[in-house]
């Protein structure tokens, strides 16, 4: 455990021993890793007809955003610039723990969606990728005779 | 940003923040994706600077999580305010799920120099 030697945020304590105990415990579902406390953190959910995927993307130009499917592998890339002072400047940082620089996302998803049918929105801070299933996969009521 | 400390207590996700102080005051950052303007809440309540956002995702109907790593609503963050800092002439933006906020210092708090005499 490697607790800092000069304690002085709780809150940034108590993160730190929550990341530990999921580490610990969190069992993977994916080999990917779906890992917590990522950036950007992501939900996703399905519907009978499509999958809803939010990435909680804060502070981002939206052109930058890169957003790739491929056989049922999304991945979500960019770059978040930093607001932190150079190093010269005449300011000091009393707190650090926002995101910033290039990140890389890979999430796997189920393989009956439609790469034709996607669409995203980046909007306060989230963006939201809607992709559809393909027709032939939908659950069809069968008709009985 | 009324005032209004309506439900101060439901579970909340305490958002990253960024501070940083330079000689005019401080400069507060903090990630609040998904809080639309009209959610956010920003107020000082005697010493204490609060931070409250709640998320406008809209949903499809019929959703159905598979994957949750953000799994409240809101975010709440608390901060304690030292008494230079001119509360009165808080300014704040949100752009993109980033709050900033600007605390200014008093002017009689502003930097000065103090000289060193040798004994």
């Amino acid at each position: 455990m490697d607790f800092s030697l000069f304690p002085r945020d709780l809150f940034a304590e108590v993160e730190r021993l929550q990341r530990q105990v999921q580490q610990a415990y969190d069992v993977s579902p994916s080999i990917r890793g779906f890992g917590r406390g990522g950036y950007p953190a992501i939900n996703v959910a399905g519907t009978p007809d499509s999958a809803e995927i939010y990435a909680f993307a804060p502070g981002l130009v939206p052109d930058t955003i890169e957003v790739q499917l491929e056989r049922g592998v999304l991945s979500i890339s960019g770059t978040r610039a930093g607001e932190l002072p150079t190093r010269d400047a005449a300011a000091s940082v009393h707190q650090r723990e926002r995101f910033s620089g290039r990140f890389h996302r890979v999430i796997t998803l189920a393989d009956d969606l439609d790469p034709d049918q996607v669409r995203a929105s980046y909007r306060e801070g989230v963006l939201h990728i809607s992709i559809g299933r393909r027709e032939e996969t939908k659950p069809r009521r069968i008709n009985i005779a | 940003m009324a005032e209004n400390s309506n439900l101060p207590e439901q579970p909340a996700l305490l958002p990253p923040v960024d501070i940083v102080e330079d000689a005019g005051g401080i400069t507060l950052y903090a990630d609040l994706p998904g809080v639309p303007r009209d959610k956010l809440n920003v107020y000082v309540d005697g010493e204490s600077l609060v931070i409250q956002g709640e998320m406008g995702l809209e949903m499809p109907r019929n959703l159905e999580a598979t994957h949750i790593e953000v799994n409240l609503p809101r975010y709440r963050r608390v901060f304690t305010l030292s008494k230079e800092l001119d509360a009165e002439r808080m300014s704040a933006e949100l752009k993109q799920g980033v709050l900033k906020l600007r605390l200014p210092k008093s002017e009689q708090a502003r930097p000065r120099r103090v000289n060193v005499t040798a004994g």
